[in-house]
């Protein structure tokens, strides 16, 4: 078994009195791609967004590839950007052209030159096939269009890891697919994913394993196959009931 | 639909309109009563009465006809609506041959004393003969082309920033914001100031006019921005020393009228000094006015900043942006361009309250109209001389707002 390149143990969240997170405990492997479902309110964005430390957890250890998340990291913006982040209304630059959202963090954070880092958005934005909308402003984009390109800007940064906040939460149905094909050629490729949604058949056709949340605990975590052909606790059988 | 009952009503209309608008204008232009055969009070009110009946009749819904549309939706609506039009058309009317006769056709600008004006009207000598005190104040006469080509520069050197090239441009928002004051300052200080260079020394007390309003207003402007956007960031800081200093700044500046900080600026700051510290007075008073506009600044700019989406910040972190780069690229760029209209306010009010160093002994264009007034040989033509400066006033806000105007639409791009 290799080395995990997330560990996370025993972490607790509270936002004022209210406690999110529950005892977390999270080791994923590298190339590994996890989807996390659940119902609204269970915790699943804000501990992905612990991942990256946009929310700070308050008691146990998180540790992303080898850097412990705490409030002494220097660091931060070094972790942050070898993890890539994809959010549920895509965020991205609305004064910045597409090809400038996704070449703006290679040349200001990882110092790349102007010319390399247009090569490499460019050829980020093909393959998510929006290369012929390299000009435009997001505000020019259809829904599913922003996405990719979020998708695109994040792979700029060559992350190592790479999160996924409802990416299709905010779209049209008929949207939906060209996003879900991106994140799946991406799933190909070998990116370590962990991807929050509600798409299961997108589940079942990447994931190598399933993370059930609910009132901020992991209920359940298998493989794939057996979660949805054997779920065990009676929860995430009445989630699974009603999603599917 | 056009009936023909309607065009009757639609000519009948259209000649009562004319009549009343024919009398109004006869009687004030000329003097002039054709309905004086009528009862006084009758007499008076029949250009209101016959046009009200006249934009009645040629009321009605959509004709066709374009003219008459766009009449009857915007200022015929109802009766009410008609006689209010009607009322303002007659005001305009009445109002335009007095100020015509006293700004322009009674008024006087010959000459070189007083005695030149004879007339009823206005006396525009006064202006002509106070004109380069107005602009240039108590600095001597024979020296003017120091100001002249000190402005020049400093104007030419503000647009050296279009001819920057794609490479330079990342260069252009620190040219502005340190190097182009800084030599902005040098210019005007050796330049104006003299002192050096084999130029004559003027002391800042000889500087006057409209030429101290744009110094004083210059220099205000482009050193308030900036520290304005420092306090509003500070005022967001996560770190409660750099907040609570923020707060302090921002409170206790908006809390004191301008006019005691002034005084302070001018009485109180020098007795803090050491003895052989100097300090010369416009010095304090751009001093004093830039800390006090910061304040406000750095309060529009914190609305801009509020105003943005958490996503923004959240999407600029997760990209690995640090404090500063995620401010520099992200933040602040979207910010700013939400609060181009209020920071343009905030300026306007900014360059009309420049007349308040008055208070300290500076006399920028409205001081040195409060002393050209005062002029035993001069007494009398005050309204001149303010209309005179409403009107520079007007002129130099008016282009500062339609250039904010004109820096809303450039950087307007489609959410």
């Amino acid at each position: 078994m290799s080395q995990p390149i997330i560990k996370i143990d025993n972490m607790n969240k509270w936002f004022g009195d209210f406690q999110v997170l529950k005892d977390i405990n999270l080791e994923v492997e590298k190339n590994k791609k996890i989807v996390v479902c659940g119902p609204s309110g269970s915790g699943k964005s804000t501990l992905i967004r612990c991942i990256n430390r946009l929310e700070e957890h308050q008691k146990g250890t998180i540790v992303v590839d080898g850097n412990e998340l705490s409030e002494n990291t220097k660091n931060i913006e070094a972790i942050r950007a070898e993890v890539g982040m994809v959010f549920q209304q895509f965020n991205l630059f609305p004064h910045l052209s597409i090809l400038d959202n996704c070449t703006l963090a290679p040349i200001w954070v990882k110092k790349m030159p102007k010319k390399q880092a247009e090569e490499l958005a460019l050829d980020q934005l093909k393959k998510v096939q929006i290369d012929d909308q390299a000009h435009k402003f997001p505000g020019q984009l259809s829904g599913g269009q922003q996405q990719r390109c979020a998708i695109a800007r994040a792979l700029c940064m060559e992350p190592k890891i790479m999160l996924f906040d409802e990416p299709t939460s905010a779209l049209d149905p008929e949207m939906i697919k060209e996003v879900l094909d991106a994140m799946v050629t991406l799933a190909k490729a070998g990116m370590t994913m962990i991807v929050v949604t509600h798409e299961m058949g997108f589940a079942k056709e990447v994931a190598d394993e399933v993370i059930f949340m609910d009132e901020g605990m992991i209920v359940e975590r298998a493989e794939t196959k057996e979660f949805f052909a054997n779920p065990k606790s009676d929860r995430t059988k009445l989630f699974l009931s009603q999603i599917l | 639909m056009i009936s023909k009952n309607f065009t009757t009503n639609l000519y009948l209309g259209s000649f009562l309109i004319l009549v009343s608008l024919i009398d109004v204008t006869l009687n004030s232009f000329f003097k002039l009563n054709f309905t004086n055969f009528l009862p006084g009070s009758i007499s008076f009110f029949l250009p209101l009465i016959l046009g009200t009946i006249g934009l009645y009749l040629i009321r009605s819904d959509y004709t066709g006809l374009k003219q008459l549309d766009i009449l009857n939706k915007n200022v015929n609506t109802s009766n009410f609506n008609a006689v209010l039009t009607l009322l303002i058309i007659f005001l305009i009317i009445k109002a335009i041959p007095p100020s015509m006769s006293w700004m322009i056709l009674d008024a006087n600008i010959s000459g070189d004393s007083r005695e030149a004006c004879t007339g009823t009207g206005a006396c525009w000598t006064y202006i002509k003969v106070w004109f380069k005190r107005f602009m240039y104040g108590m600095y001597p006469n024979e020296l003017h082309w120091r100001i002249n080509a000190a402005f020049i520069l400093v104007i030419v050197l503000g647009m050296a920033g279009l001819l920057a090239t794609e490479k330079l441009k990342k260069y252009l928002a620190l040219y502005y914001v340190i190097i182009y004051p800084i030599i902005a300052f040098l210019i005007i200080y050796y330049l104006i100031s003299g002192g050096a260079f084999g130029l004559e020394w003027v002391e800042t007390g000889a500087w006057g006019g409209l030429s101290l309003t744009f110094i004083v207003s210059f220099f205000c402007l482009i050193f308030c921005f900036p520290l304005g956007m420092i306090f509003a960031l500070g005022r967001r800081s996560s770190l409660p020393t750099v907040r609570y200093i923020s707060i302090g700044y921002i409170e206790f500046w908006r809390g004191v009228p301008l006019i005691t900080v002034l005084f302070m600026s001018s009485v109180m700051f020098p007795m803090f000094l050491p003895e052989d510290f100097f300090m010369d007075k416009l010095v304090r008073v751009i001093i004093a006015i830039t800390l006090f506009e910061a304040a406000y600044c750095a309060e529009v700019i914190r609305g801009g900043l509020q105003a943005l989406p958490r996503g923004q910040y959240d999407a600029a972190k997760s990209l690995g942006m640090g404090y500063w780069k995620m401010h520099i690229f992200v933040i602040l760029p979207q910010a700013l361009k939400l609060v181009i209209p209020g920071i343009a306010n905030t300026f306007l009010a900014l360059v009309k309250d420049t007349p308040l160093i008055f208070v300290v002994g500076l006399a920028e264009i409205a001081g040195m109209l409060a002393l050209a007034k005062t002029n035993p040989e001069w007494l009398g033509f005050a309204m001149e001389g303010y209309i005179f400066a409403s009107i520079i006033f007007w002129i130099i806000c008016y282009a500062m707002s339609k250039y904010s105007y004109n820096l809303e639409a450039k950087y307007k791009t489609e959410r």
